[in-house]
């Protein structure tokens, strides 16, 4: 982790439908520096605007006041320039392309030759363990199969940055403590860093260097808890500091509900 | 397609017709015992069963290799119907293409802006309740005013109406794409052409593929209203409206043409159908 800012958020506010009846406050007053290499998660309850500020970081929505930088450059540039890759919730694979296909498909955007695409997309098969399956269509793989090919869409084009709205929100218990060891696997790999949407403790302690807790309505940043679990395997789901982690979490987000 | 596919379908379509063939001829069988009565009451069959109404089937399918006459020449009648369905399903072509590159060009316009959706859908709506009977007359004169040849004009008239289903679905399909998608898209910087080539005309497809075969029937329809409107005299519907006159004498005629006319519909369902095969081989291979 070096101590490059990857993200700068500053004074950022973003209000949806402004100056109407249905006008709603998003987020107020943010302020967050995510490092270069960190894995940061976002967590609060619902309507909290933890997926709305990591569409602002990418671009995906303009804040209404403040600004979002993104390695030293607007969020704007830094989307035009392709600098983060971006996993949603449900994968989000085009169904009518193959595996294959689907991972190399921001290569061929980006007017990848078909050759280069092809060696790409295998070696990102190869990093999200699945090599065999580039030949099959999405309809055709488990749920979470499926979002490893979403993670490696995301990566084929080497972003620095990765954005993940809730990507294990849909996965079974077993399936998603596996994704993540995987997840933390890749990201040792790669040195790419994180910003990670979730709405679930142990994932947040689990995966992260530092968990943002944010409040509701407006949204605003309630604390930052700073986690060190050092190198985490399965058996880390049953270490005290793991434990640890998990409630300073858990007593930030009581601290939000109980200010409502 | 493999070839036990080919021998199912043709038996099940076999004995579809071998079925409709019983029920044709029972019926009449039945009315012709009981002078037109349901049987062992007074009330009326509601089709009267003498051979100018319903003709037997053997003498409509006999009609079908009869010879007739065609100005000085004479040929048996399949082929005399199959010249006319020649013309008709080029009137249908040229008619269901513009129909295709309108109703697809009105569906990429208003999903490019919304504005325009709200301003074209209605009209494209009220443009299906003006009868077709109506409005052929005028196509045709002004096409003749242009001096544009008639079968461009019945070309017209079948584009009319094939165009609002491919335009309808068309834009439904163009939308269908999830927000996820869309914003992935976004992501990635894409333009709104590449995201219309990469996501939203291939997610469109299964939207349109059936408002194509809806079209299809549709463009032969339009054809043939339009032939018998302008009086055209090389059709489909020339020959049938000719027999329809005639039917008195030659009810066989009538129902041999209306064979054809159904040829004709079925035919360009099936090259449509391919067509479909083609552009979704992909998906189709997953889900059979």
């Amino acid at each position: 982790m070096s101590e490059k800012n990857a993200i700068r958020i500053s004074d950022v506010d973003k209000v949806f439908n402004e100056e109407r009846d249905d006008e709603v406050i998003a987020l107020s007053n943010i302020n967050l520096d995510i490092k270069e290499g960190e894995f940061v998660s976002l967590i609060g309850p619902s309507g909290c605007g933890k997926s709305t500020l990591l569409r602002l970081i990418g671009d995906l929505l303009e804040p209404t006041q403040g600004s979002v930088e993104v390695f030293g450059k607007s969020a704007h540039q830094a989307r035009i320039d392709q600098d983060y890759g971006m996993v949603f919730q449900h994968a989000g694979l085009f169904d009518w392309r193959r595996v294959a296909a689907n991972i190399e498909l921001p290569l061929e955007l980006h007017g990848w030759s078909k050759s280069d695409r092809a060696t790409r997309s295998q070696e990102m098969l190869d990093l999200v363990k699945l090599p065999d399956f580039g030949g099959y269509y999405p309809r055709q793989l488990s749920g979470g199969m499926q979002q490893r090919v979403s993670i490696a869409r995301a990566l084929s084009f080497k972003p620095k940055l990765l954005l993940m709205d809730e990507p294990f929100g849909a996965l079974d218990e077993m399936t998603r403590e596996h994704m993540q060891i995987e997840l933390l696997r890749i990201w040792e790999e790669t040195g790419t860093t994180v910003v990670f949407v979730t709405h679930s403790i142990p994932e947040a302690a689990f995966l992260s260097n530092r968990v943002v807790v944010l409040s509701p309505r407006p949204g605003r940043v309630h604390s930052v808890i700073d986690v060190d679990l050092g190198q985490r395997t399965e058996s880390t789901r049953e270490d005290p500091s793991f434990f640890g982690a998990a409630t300073e979490i858990r007593e930030a987000l009581r601290a939000v509900e109980e200010q409502e | 397609m493999k070839s036990s596919k080919v021998t199912r379908v043709f038996f099940t379509v076999s004995f579809v017709i071998f079925f409709l063939v019983l029920l044709w001829e029972g019926y009449k069988w039945m009315g012709q015992q009981t002078d037109d009565l349901w049987p062992g009451t007074n009330f009326g069959l509601p089709i009267a069963t003498n051979d100018t109404i319903m003709p037997h089937f053997v003498d409509v399918v006999g009609e079908l290799t009869a010879e007739i006459r065609d100005g000085r020449s004479s040929m048996p009648m399949y082929a005399f119907l199959l010249k006319k369905a020649w013309f008709t399903f080029q009137e249908a072509a040229i008619g269901f293409i513009l129909g295709l590159t309108i109703g697809m060009g009105l569906a990429v316009f208003m999903s490019r802006w919304k504005v325009s959706e709200r301003g074209l859908l209605p009209w494209i709506n009220v443009s299906q309740t003006i009868p077709l009977i109506a409005l052929a007359p005028v196509v045709v004169t002004w096409g003749r005013n242009q001096g544009l040849p008639d079968l461009f004009s019945i070309s017209l008239i079948s584009t009319y109406l094939t165009f609002f289903p491919v335009a309808v679905s068309g834009l439904r399909g163009l939308q269908s794409p999830d927000a996820a998608h869309v914003e992935l898209m976004h992501s990635y910087a894409a333009s709104w052409r590449t995201t219309l080539f990469k996501l939203r005309l291939p997610a469109a497809r299964p939207y349109l593929f059936p408002a194509l075969k809806l079209a299809g029937s549709l463009s032969v329809v339009g054809a043939i209203v339009g032939e018998i409107s302008i009086g055209r005299k090389t059709g489909l519907g020339r020959a049938i409206l000719e027999y329809a006159l005639r039917y008195a004498i030659f009810p066989e005629r009538l129902y041999a043409s209306v064979i054809g006319a159904a040829f004709l519909g079925l035919s360009v369902f099936g090259m449509i159908n391919l067509a479909e095969r083609f552009f979704m081989r992909r998906t189709r291979e997953v889900v059979s």
